[in-house]
């Protein structure tokens, strides 16, 4: 072994226990910033591993440098750019337009060597070397370009550039999506006989069956989907990392690729949704019309803001339950200012985060932290649900499913078995929402139904900042 | 690197990211998603890889710098918005009198 190679040896097992520490420092609050930059650092490093080994073997040409000088800067800068503007109730499409890239990545570094097959690889190539060559090539062209359209089709649906076209609902998706994953094995075992013509087969219809997987699931399952081809992206970097021989990227494409099946693992139970039906299923709301539409609401109350106020300003405790539509409306900022008041008048409030709340896990707490909610106030369900019967007012903004009592009560209920927040032990609840259609599931809620349940019905921010003009007028929080 | 030993790698590297992510509060499931797929840009390396090794092919120049500047896309702006994301929650002991 000569130098440069121990040196790039020790860098790189360096970068790797920083990746890992990164990770894992990623899991707790406290460290999780420093951890970020611990991570990045660390792609740093691996970076400037691999240049130093280079320039002290074979030494990297002038040509080498402008290229590589250009992708830096337009990829860095764009990336730079994006992720300083994007609100954050886009996070959930910025991080799939982010992982497409990677996997778009890892799918030109494989037709670049399928292509141009570099030096190292063919110097002293056997059969064996040869056919793992191969492989490695037709995984990372198969999974990229998986990950590179599905998570743009991912991205467009959240975006609500697509919609979800009729057809996809219907069992025909199943047919197409089988002819798709058919021709890329197939393209995938041509090319991996030695049969380069059939790469671009493989290159279109890897891309198509992303296409085709993606595009039939409804809006509500997508964090979950966006998780997984998060796990494909890494995937994908594992195996461009057995087509250049790096066991750097192989370890971390392979934490990336374990780490985000656990995380799509947590984000189902969330959902009690499973994977299969996530993928196969089509979006649930469709599927359940038929079934569980009849329930019609018998019990329904519904109040003004007036009285909403009266209620809060008498009460002593009061616990929020946010959800996706408050996300929408974007009315995390005003929902502080009501909560500030009643804190000023010796409220006590507390935030219950549902597991799911917001478009993906932890969404929700993102968004609260941005409006200043103090990270204490807020609660995770398992946490807050003995508190709702000590509790005096819930109110409950843009969540619907994740309130359900079905959940716990009807074992017919698709909904059965997942976890809610149990607000209906409260003294009153608030629902404030814009009418009285369903959640995604499509199921009809039970709660709106129970006598200490009202309805406010309006848009959540529009509703927020009546109830903070009702609660001045009530003297609450002016001291 | 012989084959074998790299499958090693692979095994131990899936191994160690199911172990990592083991227990996480849900308040850092979106953070630490953006985070690891940033970390997934990591084909940055095969990239340069490919630039370095081109030896004057030009295809192969440019195929490896659009490859290198979608994966510094992952890269930078994936540990950017994790930053943000992160900034939030860190930002709250100070701001609270």
């Amino acid at each position: 072994m000569n130098l440069p190679v121990i040196i790039k040896f020790i860098i790189d097992l360096v970068a790797v226990l920083l990746l890992a520490l990164g990770i894992k420092g990623l899991s707790k609050v406290k460290s999780a910033r420093d951890a970020n930059r611990l991570a990045a650092f660390a792609m740093l490093l691996s970076v400037i591993g691999l240049l130093s080994y280079y320039l002290g073997t074979s030494g990297i040409a002038l040509q080498s440098w402008i290229w590589i000088i250009i992708g830096s800067i337009i990829g860095s800068l764009f990336g730079a750019v994006i992720a300083k503007k994007v609100p954050m109730t886009s996070m959930p499409e910025t991080v799939a337009l982010f992982n497409g890239c990677g996997g778009m990545s890892s799918l030109l570094v494989a037709l670049g060597v399928a292509f141009f097959p570099i030096s190292n690889n063919l110097d002293n190539f056997d059969f064996l070397k040869k056919l793992i060559n191969e492989f490695s090539i037709s995984v990372s062209i198969f999974v990229g370009a998986i990950t590179f359209t599905g998570s743009i089709v991912a991205m467009s649906k959240l975006q609500g550039w697509l919609s979800t076209p009729g057809w996809t609902q219907s069992k025909v998706r199943h047919f197409v999506n089988i002819v798709f994953a058919v021709t890329s094995l197939i393209a995938f075992f041509s090319l991996i006989n030695g049969n380069t013509s059939s790469i671009w087969l493989l290159v279109i219809f890897s891309s198509l069956l992303g296409i085709g997987v993606t595009l039939p699931i409804g809006g509500a399952d997508m964090p979950v989907v966006i998780s997984l081809l998060n796990s494909y992206s890494g995937i994908a970097a594992a195996a461009a990392g057995f087509v250049v021989d790096s066991q750097l990227l192989i370890v971390a494409g392979a934490m990336v690729g374990a780490a985000g099946l656990i995380l799509t693992q947590v984000m189902c139970k969330g959902m009690n949704r499973s994977l299969i039906s996530v993928l196969f299923g089509g979006s649930l709301s469709a599927q359940s019309t038929a079934s569980s539409e009849s329930g019609e609401y018998t019990n329904i109350t519904s109040c003004s803001v007036e009285e909403c106020a009266l209620t809060l300003e008498a009460a002593s405790k009061v616990i929020i339950v946010p959800g996706y539509g408050l996300a929408v409306a974007q009315a995390q900022h005003t929902l502080r200012e009501v909560t500030k008041k009643l804190e000023q008048n010796g409220i006590e409030v507390v935030y219950a985060i549902h597991p799911v709340a917001g478009r993906m896990p932890g969404h929700m707490n993102v968004l609260l932290a941005e409006a200043d909610v103090p990270y204490e106030q807020l609660k995770e369900m398992d946490v807050v649900n003995p508190d709702f019967p000590a509790t005096d007012v819930v109110l409950v903004l843009g969540a619907n499913d994740v309130v359900n009592p079905q959940a716990k009560n009807d074992s017919s209920s698709p909904l059965y078995g997942m976890p809610v927040l149990d607000v209906q032990d409260a003294r009153t609840v608030f629902v404030i929402k814009r009418g009285m259609s369903a959640g995604y599931s499509g199921i009809k809620n039970d709660l709106f139904d129970l006598p200490n349940t009202s309805m406010v019905f309006g848009d959540a921010k529009k509703v927020l900042n009546d109830l903070i003009g009702e609660l001045k007028d009530l003297g609450v929080g002016e001291k | 690197m012989s084959f074998i030993s790299l499958l090693w790698v692979l095994l131990l590297g899936s191994l160690l990211g199911l172990e990592l992510i083991g227990k996480v509060p849900p308040t850092l499931h979106t953070p630490l998603m953006s985070g690891a797929n940033a970390i997934s840009g990591i084909t940055m390396l095969a990239a340069l890889t490919l630039i370095v090794k081109a030896e004057g092919n030009v295809p192969l120049l440019i195929i490896g710098s659009v490859s290198l500047a979608f994966a510094l896309f992952n890269v930078v702006g994936g540990f950017f918005v994790t930053d943000r994301m992160l900034a939030m929650f860190s930002r709250k002991p100070s701001n609270k009198k």
